[in-house]
């Protein structure tokens, strides 16, 4: 079966998801990014690199957030970028997924950001762009549906490697709704694929997916059993929707259980970094005493987001 | 019309018969095997040689898609594949819009597929009005306009009470009741069986539960109200494992399962192929090889197309906002023949399945056999010639498989309906 997400020689055509994205590719991004972080650090904040090309956020699903750093990033490396709200605007009026794009197309993009409700919405429009034999068009995935966020997934990876460099040493916990979440399945399969050797995910059974364990990760439902000695943890977001109902009881429940205290994080070893993709809930999944503290690398996250996704347009657009 | 259908490679299964004979139709009916009727003059001669002569297959499941939605597939684009595919009886699944829930309608439906004068339509009724499980449908009525059974197609009843005096009703005719196992709530919002692969892909599960919880259901309330009950469209080991133990327990109960289910697993959805998206969702390796041996040995009784022409928009689609469904009538035959070679089954055994059983389970006895006398419906196949399944080659409207690209063997070369040939070469 041909790998949607690579061209005929094995690079990179599109960016739509970790698994089974070979390691070199996933270094290489990473590798790449590291400049990027300093670009920020200057007055003019602005490169050459995708001067003249028309760059498409295509948002099906609302979020102001990541829509913002693909914004911001595009506009560092010099991209015209065009913003489309699609699930308020020609979707709902019946228009197609594939019949929005090939109207894009027509108007000469040159990358499409998509983001998605339903998982495999970006592996759809490249399989048409494939199809239409319009390779010059590139996709990233920037969430479908409970599949994958891969931006997200390598900056959490950038910023492990960041903290604690070699990744073949490191126990990692990703904490709460596995389930619904892109974010862990793209972790996963990046932590994966890193070697690293220990990857614990924790949670009631009601928020994770049956067969977990077959990705290569180990489960756990008591958090002072998964947090311990762990190197990094990765908390996720729980959605207000699944807060009360026929998954969990309450929030206040699930924090007592499963939400990141203090008390928590000593099970953790003392130097454990924590993460957490945002928009956080305090009070439900983590505590604001360890949101805020000397543990956690949350801002840097996002910091490192713009730098990750500079670096996938420009291996894209190269 | 007096045909000779000579040198043929006679087989059926109905009587474990297979030999190379010559077969001879006269006024739509088989006329003999072997000798030749007295004063028997052929109008026409078929040369049979190296070509398996069979009943015509009896498919339990084809969405012919009228009334309603013409625009995925008409009766006439239907009835060329079912002929293209060897099959002469086709069950009509009550899932068209409006339902098959009211005489007149069947009524049309019969006269319209009479009128083209392909394969014959036995279609299913609904077993609710609208499918919508509140009231019962007039099943006497629909009996009488040409119902052969009552199904709610793949929209289960949500209501146990409903579903209960429903088989109750439809016993105190005996009745067929063809149910499929879908548990409403535990399979609401799923697309793909709730195991390693829609896990990896994210896409919401639908549980192995969700079949196990309605068969017992089912099981419990035909073995009380006394229904004669067929489970439609398998998809678990552990859901045929219900079924042996109901038989061990004395009920006499039938199921099927689909061509897709029978070659097919969760792992074929691959990125996100919306050709796979159907219902019941395909499952794990495991469950597609516990159906398998269990059409092998029979306690699988019947091998379905599971026909459901989708028009491409409803397919160009993310995986979950796709329509489900493929299409069907013309990979039948190959894919019987498929599996009887990968499991090494008799030609015999395995043509059983899509002929002579389900016969039985629809009640037809006119066809399915080779009986002299019987309805002269047959299939003349080569099963050496390979052919590879694209778009342009299906006659269906719906061009939604999963097998598409692929090569299979077995070429349908004659399809006899009552004694004329309605797909084959020119006249020799």
């Amino acid at each position: 079966m041909r790998n949607p997400q690579l061209d005929k020689n094995g690079g990179l055509q599109h960016l739509l998801t970790l698994d089974g994205l070979p390691r070199e590719i996933l270094v290489e991004i990473l590798d790449n990014a590291a400049p990027f972080t300093e670009v920020a650090e200057r007055e003019v904040k602005k490169l050459p690199l995708l001067r003249g090309k028309s760059i498409f956020n295509l948002f099906f699903e609302n979020s102001t957030r990541t829509r913002t750093t693909f914004e911001i990033a595009a506009k560092r490396l010099s991209a015209d970028v065009v913003n489309l709200n699609v699930s308020t605007s020609s979707t709902a009026k019946g228009e197609s997924l594939l019949d929005t794009i090939d109207n894009l197309c027509a108007m000469q993009a040159d990358m499409f950001v998509v983001r998605h409700a339903a998982s495999g919405a970006p592996f759809l429009i490249a399989r048409h762009l494939y199809e239409q034999g319009r390779d010059d068009i590139h996709v990233i995935n920037a969430g479908d549906g409970r599949h994958a966020h891969p931006t997200q997934g390598l900056l959490d990876m950038y910023t492990i490697r960041h903290y604690k460099g070699d990744f073949t040493k490191l126990s990692v916990a990703i904490v709460g709704d596995v389930l619904h979440s892109r974010v862990a399945r793209s972790q996963i399969c990046a932590l994966v694929t890193l070697g690293v050797p220990e990857i614990r995910v924790i949670g009631p059974k009601t928020l994770l997916p049956t067969e977990i364990e077959k990705m290569g990760v180990r489960v756990f439902h008591d958090m002072r059993e998964g947090l311990r000695d762990v190197d990094v943890i990765m908390m996720l977001r729980l959605q207000n929707e699944r807060m009360n109902g026929a998954l969990l009881p309450t929030p206040q429940e699930f924090y007592k259980v499963w939400g990141l205290t203090g008390e928590k994080l000593e099970y953790a070893r003392p130097d454990a970094i924590v993460m957490h993709p945002g928009p956080m809930n305090r009070g439900v999944e983590i505590d604001s005493a360890v949101a805020d503290g000397a543990q956690a690398v949350i801002l840097p996250q996002v910091t490192f987001g713009i730098a990750v996704r500079m670096a996938v347009m420009s291996m894209l657009a190269s | 019309m007096k045909i000779k259908i000579s040198n043929g490679r006679v087989i059926d299964p109905a009587n474990a018969s297979d030999s190379v004979q010559d077969l001879f139709v006269a006024d739509g009916k088989i006329a003999a095997i072997g000798q030749v009727p007295a004063d028997f003059t052929p109008e026409r001669t078929i040369d049979a040689h190296g070509l398996i002569v069979c009943p015509g297959l009896i498919d339990l499941a084809a969405r012919l898609r009228e009334p309603g939605f013409e625009y995925r597939a008409t009766l006439e684009s239907e009835m060329d594949a079912a002929m293209a595919g060897g099959v002469t009886s086709l069950a009509i699944p009550p899932d068209t819009d409006p339902p098959l829930d009211e005489p007149g309608l069947v009524e049309m439906l019969c006269h319209r597929a009479k009128k083209l004068n392909r394969a014959h339509v036995y279609p299913v009724g609904a077993l609710t009005i609208g499918l919508k499980g509140e009231r019962l449908s007039e099943m006497a009525e629909l009996v009488d306009s040409g119902c052969v059974a009552f199904s709610q197609s793949n929209v289960p009843v949500v209501d146990n009470a409903v579903l209960m005096r429903a088989l109750q009703y439809a016993a105190t005719f005996d009745f067929r009741v063809w149910l499929q196992p879908l548990a409403p709530f535990l399979s609401r919002g799923g697309f793909a069986h709730d195991g390693e692969v829609a896990s990896r892909l994210g896409l919401p599960g639908i549980p192995t539960a969700a079949e196990t919880v309605a068969l017992y259901t089912y099981l419990q309330l035909a073995k009380v109200t006394g229904a004669r009950l067929h489970i439609t469209r398998l998809s678990s080991a552990e859901g045929l494992g219900l079924i042996e133990q109901a038989r061990s327990e004395g009920m006499d109960i039938t199921c099927d399962v689909s061509i897709n289910h029978l070659h097919l697993c969760d792992r074929d959805i691959g990125y996100f192929d919306a050709n796979c998206h159907l219902v019941p969702p395909l499952r794990s390796e495991r469950d597609r090889d516990a159906l398998r041996r269990g059409l092998i040995d029979g306690r699988i009784n019947a091998l379905c197309s599971d026909h459901t022409p989708v028009d491409d928009d409803g397919k160009l689609a993310p995986f979950s906002e796709s329509e489900p469904g493929a299409t069907g009538l013309e990979l039948l035959l190959p894919l019987t023949l498929k599996w009887a070679r990968e499991s090494g089954l008799e030609l015999v055994q395995a043509l059983a399945r899509v002929t002579s059983d389900p016969a039985r389970i629809v009640g037809i006895r006119k066809a399915g056999h080779l009986a002299p006398g019987a309805r002269a419906d047959l299939c003349l196949f080569d099963p050496e010639e390979v052919h590879r399944i694209s778009r342009t080659g299906l006659r269906s409207q719906g061009k939604n498989t999963p097998f598409l690209g692929l090569e299979m063997p077995g070429r349908v070369r004659y399809t006899l309906v009552e004694g004329q040939v309605m797909f084959g070469d020119s006249v020799q």
